[in-house]
């Protein structure tokens, strides 16, 4: 049963959803806290709309959008008050399913032994408000990439379990974003427990709310709203059918692992190694980028150590190294491991791209460094007569 | 509830040097046991606050009972590992990544080729392969250090002739050298090769195991009954710390053994 806008019990929103407003929207919010989520969503901090932990919906960015190009990301503000239409931020979820920093386990010495003791954490049960399409599409790949092998990384599958995924659909892409060419966006695809459009129109401002899972649909029947009307559905598919239209770039319409896996020795990495920085920018924001590095510290005692995860970066000189030196010592060599991975290789190890169009890498790239430009580069080698990739000689 | 698995305390039974800078430590144990490792397969071992570093194992049952490996020099943690004294304690975890396929060998003539510590994780195939000389059929063991200092387990290589046929070589000689000095792919002109009953285990600086294995195709091995062992930085071992890639692989997972026919191209591209 769900509750309309009175308040009063109204048939529960069946296939076709609730219609909520705003207030319905804080609703929510007071629903996740209650049933004991960790309600984490965009809000608006030092410049940017950030994820972070929400007590309630006043939290959210309304009227606020994002000015996005390579390099460059501006908060303005919007006069239709939209908390939603502002494309991907700085963060990603994975900062919450993929800490950056995590206690793995300690060790101790004790007398001539030594102890190890697995660091056991309960993990808060996270319901993610917010979550774009794209998004959505990047925690099922680093579902794949961190519990899909045969060894499951029980850090990431204890936060992720317990999970509540809100999406909401896109309705304002980005200049930066691409997810059509990705296939991961504007409109959300299965895995969330419950998708939301957002619609203002001369109705006011509303959000069309549909559930995916028995989890999602008791969330909604707690929800004041009304039942979908036809008009509502149709103008929130209008505006994700738009969104798709207005996408501000593409991917090169080829096979993109057979692209990456052909241009090994292009020379437009050379071109893109003179410009890249190699700060990992990228690595940092890209919403599937998984690697880690250990540190192993100890106390002042000596017999206390601990071994610690951080996120890494394939463009750090160390990622590499082995005796004698980095593998990848050039930053050609580095910049091409990102982005052949991303694009290529990943189909190889974990059955899918790596990239989910959101964009992060370009607006975060403090020379401006567009995938989406390199990889038209690239593709435009091939098609104009580039020596048959043969092999450098050893 | 959700923990990472800390590796198991395995007390070191013994350790020797085997050169200047490597040394073998046999480990046991000190509770709980981790699964049995197969020829080619690698442990992270882990030197108290210092860190953890794969290594293949170069015995699966040492004079303890144990697991040995052998370990040179090079970095922090394999220093730390090097300083392991009878009594003291390192963390485990393993066995990881592939084996050297000896099933796949079953019935072939079974060429053992290393460079420098690369015979560590190939003397297990050389033990396997004295255990069950039926199952195959010549074992030929080509060995190649920089210097004869450099050259691990100089005694038990020569046990191993007689059953097998054994060369050792070395790039500069010193005094006393009285073998060969060279390539060890030289020795290839005169083994009355079969190539097409011939499965080649190669291991040893990355460089010498793509000549290696080009010459044996050259001589008419098929590539995949040429294995290799590659090595790449890796944190995990267990799939997720990215380190490890070498293009489409993953080398602790889908390696550290892979068939050349999997890396011939790969191992072309420089800085891959």
């Amino acid at each position: 049963m769900s509750l309309d806008a009175d308040g009063n019990a109204s048939p529960a929103a069946a296939s076709d959803g609730l219609v909520i407003s705003r207030g319905g929207m804080a609703a929510l919010v007071d629903v996740l806290v209650r049933r004991g989520f960790t309600v984490v969503g965009p809000t608006v901090r030092d410049g940017a709309i950030v994820l972070a932990e929400l007590r309630s919906a006043d939290e959210l960015p309304y009227g606020r959008g994002v000015e996005l190009e390579a390099g460059r990301y501006r908060l303005r503000e919007r006069s239709d008050g939209a908390a939603f239409a502002n494309s991907a931020g700085p963060q990603s979820w994975k900062a919450f399913l993929h800490p950056s920093r995590v206690r793995e386990w300690s060790a101790d010495r004790v007398g001539d032994e030594v102890v190890f003791t697995a660091d056991q954490v309960t993990p808060p049960r996270y319901a993610f408000l917010g979550v774009r399409p794209c998004d959505l599409r990047a925690i099922a790949v680093q579902d794949r990439v961190l519990t899909g092998g045969v060894y499951r990384d029980p850090v990431y599958e204890g936060r992720r379990s317990g999970a509540l995924l809100i999406v909401v659909e896109c309705t304002e892409p980005g200049a930066t974003c691409f997810c059509v060419s990705m296939g991961t966006g504007p409109a959300a695809s299965p895995g969330y427990d419950l998708v939301m459009t957002e619609v203002v129109d001369e109705d006011g401002h509303h959000f069309w709310a549909r559930s995916g899972s028995p989890e999602g649909a008791e969330i909604l029947a707690e929800l004041p709203g009304h039942p979908a009307d036809p008009e509502t559905q149709e103008t929130a598919r209008a505006g994700v059918a738009a969104a798709a239209d207005r996408m501000g770039r593409t991917l090169p319409e080829a096979d993109l692992r057979e692209l990456m896996a052909g241009t090994l020795d292009a020379p437009r990495w050379d071109d893109v190694a003179g410009r890249c920085l190699t700060c990992g920018n990228c690595t940092m924001v890209c919403p599937t980028c998984f690697c880690t590095t250990t540190e192993d510290i100890t106390d002042l005692t000596g017999d206390h150590a601990e071994r610690w995860r951080l996120w890494d970066s394939c463009f750090d000189l160390d990622f590499s190294q082995l005796h004698g030196g980095p593998v990848r010592a050039s930053s050609r060599s580095r910049y091409r491991q990102w982005m052949t991975h991303k694009l290529g290789t990943w189909y190889d190890q974990f059955g899918s791209s790596g990239c989910v169009g959101c964009g992060r890498c370009i607006v975060w790239c403090p020379v401006g460094i567009d995938i989406t430009e390199e990889a038209a580069a690239l593709h435009d080698w091939t098609r104009s007569g580039a020596p048959e990739s043969a092999p450098e000689s050893p | 509830m959700s923990a990472v698995a800390p590796p198991l305390p395995y007390r070191v039974a013994d350790a020797w040097d085997e050169t200047a800078d490597t040394r073998s430590i046999e480990l046991v144990p000190a509770g709980r046991e981790l699964p049995p490792f197969s020829p080619g397969q690698f442990a992270m071992i882990y030197a108290f606050g210092v860190g953890a570093v794969p290594i293949s194992a170069s015995a699966l049952r040492g004079r303890h009972g144990g697991l040995v490996h052998t370990v040179r020099a090079v970095g922090a943690v394999s220093t730390a590992l090097c300083r392991l004294r009878s009594g003291d304690t390192a963390g485990l975890s393993g066995p990881y990544g592939t084996g050297w396929d000896l099933e796949a060998a079953v019935g072939h003539d079974v060429l053992v080729i290393a460079g420098g510590i690369g015979l560590a994780p190939l003397r297990p195939v050389v033990h396997a392969v004295l255990d069950r000389p039926a199952a195959y059929g010549r074992l030929v063991i080509l060995v190649g250090a920089r210097t004869p200092a450099d050259l691990v387990y100089r005694d038990e290589i020569e046990s191993w002739r007689g059953p097998a046929r054994v060369e050792v070589t070395v790039d500069r000689p010193g005094q006393g050298w009285r073998g060969a000095v060279g390539v060890v792919t030289t020795f290839l002109d005169h083994l009355d090769l079969r190539p097409d009953r011939t499965s080649a285990l190669v291991c040893g600086p990355e460089v010498m195991m793509r000549h290696t294995a080009r010459d044996l195709v050259a001589r008419g091995l098929v590539p995949h009954r040429v294995q290799v062992s590659l090595e790449r930085n890796m944190h995990c071992a267990t799939g997720h710390c990215g380190h490890c890639q070498l293009g489409p692989l993953l080398l602790c997972r889908d390696g550290p053994v892979v068939g050349y026919d999997r890396v011939a191209q790969l191992l072309l591209v420089r800085e891959l």
